[in-house]
């Protein structure tokens, strides 16, 4: 029935924007006196309007017909007729579920913000245009409109760093910025070429659009320059730790959550369908590159003593996992990267939850510090165990699927992309298990330690669906990779009949 | 039922684990004990319906993946070779549950204990009635979890904690060759399924793989790559590291995972994956070699340990040893036979040790014990069953030709000298290193004879060399633990004979049931009828084993007996003799030249010193991994991370325009206006260029 509605889409993107104009009204229009109060009632409202598009990517998941590859939901309005720019909305199988995720883990972004006592009000507008602008990358059908959406999206992220980070959060946030200028340059300059030859910026025009191998190549060296840094991928992956380590906590979940998978959902939607013959003439440089991130980062990871920044190189990792699979370009490897990426949505989120949870009680993330957590939390050492195993790939977690699957299809490109992504799985349990027995176990030596408490409620709400998602996915992979199916064997089977047709 | 079997347990974990605060440490134990015992029957009642009645299923439960023509899924499989396991995993399982009544009745987190067996059990169960190689892999890795928390389960203790990783990454390793085996199993075969794969097997032998810039026969690489899994999870030598100090964990845990069920994972794998096996006679013959050398290396290793866990400990990786390189020469019933014994007398002797420790109040070195049978008859007496079984001690009446006198012996007697003996048939018949299998089995059954008699009279006889205090507080344990003790002792004398002709015998085609090739080598020849001989020669044909011709059997059994069929007398005396000189040479020096043990070990000459340090495998590998690992770490991140990719990049254009950046904007969000206004004139830019084109056409 939602699909009769055209601007469903619409209306599910922009609801976090509305529910951020209702908090700036009240914001700006208050007395200073009533700053309290606005901020209390703001966590309210963001916390609603989350919670409100939630529910609306939950009925578009019900109404979402996996049979079919294309886009759905389509909504369309055309500004510049004659040359072909529009706002273009709508999703197919490989969007689909960013979209859920990120409505997903938005509401457990808000909840855990509770430690967050400075501008609330303004904290709140950020994150829920926040929301907007990355549920608009991945529902945009149009050049312009995703470029729009897809930087635009860094600006509330800039300021989140920026105004609600640790001490050294401008070092981060410029690190961050010089990255990506570089990256969102290139792009543009690439779509700029694609329009002009193309004729139109409709994405799904494009998508049927042959460019010559030679443009093709260019093309997708300047959008890689974006993606790559997004994902991030060695050896654009150094101002990731830096982010992650001055981002509040809720701005590490998103981080880690949706943002990056803008890097792979940006090589799904642009690199492999229109560049095919660039994707396979780099797809080894990715291979490798892959597989230094997975090997190099795992080390990195292994020696740092604090511990966001090792769940941060961890995050490079198994990122590098995601782009292996992506260029793979069989059903196992894309659907694995897919998988992987949604997977990490959540054990990743978890687990900067989990580094949230001790830093909010003691204020450093110094893993010297801790040491038997577990004597005064067990119920949190259950819950951060769980989700390091999830992280190591243990087999009945979510994050065991993406990883066997992506390395599956890894091996039947070459024997070594599979068996060098294996040594990750050696790797992960070294760094994660380290850094959990040094964290969790042992006797408490320091004394600070002893005022800890347990999980409060809204923590336990905050865990709950996050377990059940990493533990259901991770013995029903079907339950992602039917949903993403359809879409991924049209990508396939195109890019195959792309890479067979003799060059132009 | 099977069901039951299964998830019962892991019900019983979730339900002990989530809810242990609530409902209190006993009925946490009840209802973990009382699931474990119920799959226990139940397995018990399945395998005579299985093994006896032919009943052999699968029972599909659900899609796990399923991508293309990647399919895998949730299955119980049912087979003989499944139904042993179960039986033997869901008993063991339930007496180490009912020994943990007493052996941990004071430590205050017993119901987390419980879950963790449980969920231990569950993993187990999950692995052994796979269908597939990825189930397998979950229940591979399901145990492996479960071990590391229960290694470490007293999280106090650093040295507990450090054993738990070392034994989760030193898996993790064969994991490696094992998750890369698969990976090359779905590219030859196009699936992950047993069925599917087995029946291909045979189209494949010429098919070749590259590999580390070799082309390899795929069935050959893929055995050795499943193999170094196995490796891993049976602490065969190289991956053996992890074992050792697993001891770290509670007894009960040693006993169950650390003897009888996890670690004959391994063999488990090579066993149900015999068809590849079969037609992989160079990763065969590597099993053969690393099995020998793990039995003779940890048999070595286990004369001069002083901890009375780390003894057995070494003794297990030993008897994994025999296991392997049964299974490497293609014996792979007596690999199983030799498992399903092993099972029963080393939990006994685990078991027996940890009342041993449990009676002097945590006290594990043998040095500090001795004189014990007078407080502690009945753990003496169940110590000594074990270790009889274990030496295999037992008079082959039968194999010598006394026709009227059937073989009397414990358990191991059995197991092991049917591998003996079937090794040095294979060797006979020219199949790859039996002639030093046999050897080294023979060579490690006196070193065997020799460490496990040094331990029972180090701690029983000789008087006590602890303080005195302990030594009038020693007692036997109570009737909870007594009780497995009991019931383990009964299958460690008895299990053996029961079997060896199902196992190993002339009922072992039908036995079996194709989920083993019934072939039937060895001693078991003496009194098998002439199916079994024929399927001697026909090792390495597969086909043979699916329909056994008698005629075609018949007559290979005279070309049989013509290259020597029964093996000779002295080959048949060999285990017996030298378990005989092993166990003089333990009194002589323990109980009559008292003290020259110590002596020695006071000398440390290089041998012992050598033994006593496990040939230095730790000290090199902490050398060669841990701090080659941190190196590379510390080199990537403090000199490519920081120094090169920051110092160039951002760092390095940060130092050109810090000053300019320093004027533009206060430090809160000055780069965010930047970076708007970057983006802003980009999207400018963009619709300029735009309309700008579609002026021009």
């Amino acid at each position: 029935m939602f699909s009769e509605l055209d601007a469903f889409l619409s209306i599910l993107t922009f609801t976090p924007a509305i529910g951020a104009v209702i908090i700036a009204v009240f914001r700006f229009a208050s007395r200073p006196e009533d700053q309290g109060l606005i901020d209390k009632n703001s966590r309210v409202v963001a916390l609603g309007a989350t919670l409100v598009t939630l529910l609306f990517a939950g009925l578009m998941l019900l109404e979402f017909d996996p049979a079919v590859s294309g886009f759905q939901f389509v909504h369309e309005v055309v500004w510049l007729e004659q040359i072909g720019m529009g706002y273009r909305m709508g999703v197919d199988g490989i969007s689909v579920l960013f979209v859920v995720l990120t409505a997903f883990l938005m509401p457990i972004c808000i909840l855990a913000s509770g430690a967050i006592e400075k501008r609330v009000a303004d904290y709140m507008i950020a994150f829920l245009l926040l929301e907007t602008l990355i549920l608009g990358v991945f529902t945009a059908l149009d050049l312009v409109v995703f470029y729009v959406f897809f930087e635009g999206g860094l600006i509330p992220m800039f300021l989140i760093i920026g105004v609600w980070g640790g001490q050294n959060r401008v070092y981060a946030a410029f690190k961050f910025f010089l990255y990506t200028l570089l990256g969102s340059v290139l792009m543009l300059v690439a779509m700029i070429y694609m329009f002009l030859q193309a004729g139109t910026t409709d994405i799904t025009v494009l998508l049927d659009t042959a460019f010559t191998p030679q443009a093709q190549t260019w093309l997708w060296l300047a959008f890689f320059a974006s993606f790559a840094v997004k994902m991030p991928m060695w050896p654009v992956h150094t101002w990731l730790p830096d982010a992650h380590v001055q981002a509040p906590t809720a701005g590490s979940v998103i981080l880690a959550g949706v943002l990056l998978k803008m890097g792979g959902y940006g090589f799904l939607r642009f690199s492999l369908p229109m560049f095919p013959d660039a994707s396979a003439y780099f797809a080894p440089m990715v291979f490798v590159l892959s597989l230094i991130a997975i090997i190099y980062t795992s080390l990195v990871a292994f020696r740092q003593t604090d511990i966001k920044k090792l769940i941060a190189y961890s995050s490079v990792a198994h990122m590098g996992f995601v782009t292996l699979g992506l260029f793979s370009m069989n059903m196992l490897g894309v659907q694995g990267a897919i998988f992987q990426m949604i997977s990490h949505g959540f054990i990743s989120s978890a687990l900067f939850l989990c580094v949230g949870v001790i830093y909010d009680r003691m204020h450093t993330r110094e893993i010297a510090f801790y040491g038997g957590v577990v004597h005064k939390m067990p119920v949190y050492a259950a819950i951060f165990g769980l989700f390091a195993m999830a992280n190591v790939g243990l087999p009945g977690t979510s994050g065991f699927i993406g990883e066997i699957m992506t390395m599956i299809g890894g091996y039947q490109v070459a024997w070594w992309v599979g068996a060098g992504a294996a040594v990750g799985i050696i790797l992960s349990a070294v760094y994660m298990l380290t850094v959990y027995r040094d964290v969790v176990f042992g006797e408490i030596t320091n004394p600070k330690l002893n005022t800890l408490t347990d999980l409060n409620r809204t923590e336990w709400i905050i865990f709950v669906p996050l377990i059940i998602m990493t533990l259901l996915l991770g013995v029903s992979s079907t339950l992602v990779t039917d949903i993403t199916a359809a879409s991924v064997e049209a990508l396939i089977s195109n890019y195959d009949a792309a890479l067979a047709a003799p060059a132009q | 039922m099977a069901v039951l079997i299964v998830f019962g347990p892991l019900f019983a974990a979730a339900f002990a684990g989530l809810f242990g605060n609530f409902i209190g440490h006993r009925v946490a134990q009840i209802v973990t004990t009382g699931f474990v015992v119920v799959s226990a029957l139940l397995s018990i009642v399945n395998f005579f319906d299985v093994a006896y009645g032919g009943n052999s299923q699968t029972i599909h439960l659900a899609t796990w993946m399923s991508v293309g023509t990647f399919d895998v899924s949730w299955a119980i499989k049912l087979d003989t070779l499944s139904s042993v396991m179960l039986v033997v995993v869901t008993s063991v399982a339930s007496l180490v549950h009912i020994y943990s009544w007493g052996y941990m009745a004071n430590d205050p987190h017993r119901s987390r204990f419980f879950a963790y067996l449980s969920l231990f059990t569950f993993a187990m169960l999950a692995l052994v009635t796979a269908d597939n190689f990825l189930q397998l892999f979950f229940g591979w890795e399901g145990v492996g979890l479960a071990s590391y928390l229960l290694i470490g389960f007293w999280y106090k203790k650093k040295s507990a904690n450090d054993a738990a990783i070392k034994a989760f990454v030193t898996n993790r390793v064969g994991d490696f060759g094992f998750a890369i085996g698969i990976m090359a199993l779905f590219l030859v075969f196009g699936s992950v399924s047993f069925n599917d794969v087995f029946a291909q097997v045979g189209d494949h032998t010429a098919t070749t793989l590259a590999f580390a810039g070799m082309d390899i026969p795929a069935i050959e690489l893929i055995a050795i790559l499943l193999f170094v899994g196995a490796m891993g999870k049976s602490a065969q030598f190289f991956l053996h590291v992890w074992l050792p100090d697993a001891m770290e964990g509670p007894t009960p845990v040693s006993a169950l995972i650390h003897a009888a069920t996890m670690v004959t994972a391994g063999v488990f794998l090579v066993c149900r994956c015999f068809p590849i096996f079969e037609l992989a006679p160079n990763a065969s013959a590597f099993i053969t070699v690393i099995g020998a050398l793990t039995a003779f290396f940890a048999a070595t290793v286990g004369l001069a340990q002083n901890d009375i866990k780390r003894v057995i400990a070494y003794s297990t990786c030993s008897q994994l040893g025999y296991m392997f390189f049964a299974a490497g020469l293609g014996l792979y019933g007596a690999a199983m036979f030799h498992l399903f014994t092993h099972a029963f007398f080393k939990a006994l002797l685990f078991l027996g040790s940890g009342s041993v420790i449990h009676g002097l109040h945590d006290e594990q070195d043998m040095r500090k014990m001795g004189g014990l049978y007078k407080m502690m008859p009945a753990t003496w007496i169940m110590m000594l069953i074990g270790t009889i079984a274990l030496t295999g001690v037992g008079l082959p009446f039968a194999a010598l030709g006394l026709g009227v006198l059937p073989d009397l012996g414990f358990a191991g007697f059995f197991s092991k000298d049917a591998i003996i003996e079937g090794a040095y048939m294979a060797g006979q018949q020219g199949i790859a290193f039996g002639n030093l299998a046999f050897w080294v089995g023979v060579i490690a059954a006196l070193l065997t004879s020799f460490y496990s008699w040094r331990l029972i009279f180090m701690t029983f006889n000789g008087t006590f060399r602890g303080d005195k205090h302990t030594f009038d507080h020693a007692h036997d344990p109570p009737w909870s633990m007594m009780g497995a003790l009991v019931v383990l002792a009964i299958g460690a004398i008895f299990a053996g004979g029961l079997m060896k002709n199902d196992f190993i015998g002339g009922n072992s085609a039908h036995f079996w049931n194709e989920s083993l090739p019934g072939a039937v080598h060895g001693p078991a020849v003496a009194g098998g009828d002439a199916d079994s001989h024929g399927e001697v020669v026909a090792h390495g044909e597969p086909a043979a084993h699916e329909q056994p011709d008698n005629g075609h059997a018949a007559a290979d059994e005279g070309e049989a007996h013509a290259t020597g069929e029964h093996p000779p007398v002295w080959v048949i005396l060999a285990p017996f003799v030298v378990t005989l000189i092993g166990f003089l040479a333990a009194i002589y020096a323990y109980l009559i030249n008292v003290g020259m043990g110590a002596r020695i070990a006071a000398r440390g000459g290089p041998i012992h010193s050598l033994l006593y340090n496990k040939w230095y495998v730790d000290e090199i590998y902490h050398f060669i991994f841990v701090r080659g690992a941190k190196g590379l770490g510390d080199v990537f991140w403090k000199f490519f991370d920081v120094r090169i990719i920051d110092g160039f990049g951002p760092n390095g254009v940060a130092g050109m325009t810090f000053a300019a950046a320093k004027r533009i904007a206060k430090a809160q969000s000055g780069y965010v206006y930047h970076y708007a206004f970057v983006m802003l004139i980009g999207v400018l830019g963009l619709t300029l260029w735009i309309l700008a084109g579609a002026g021009g056409q």
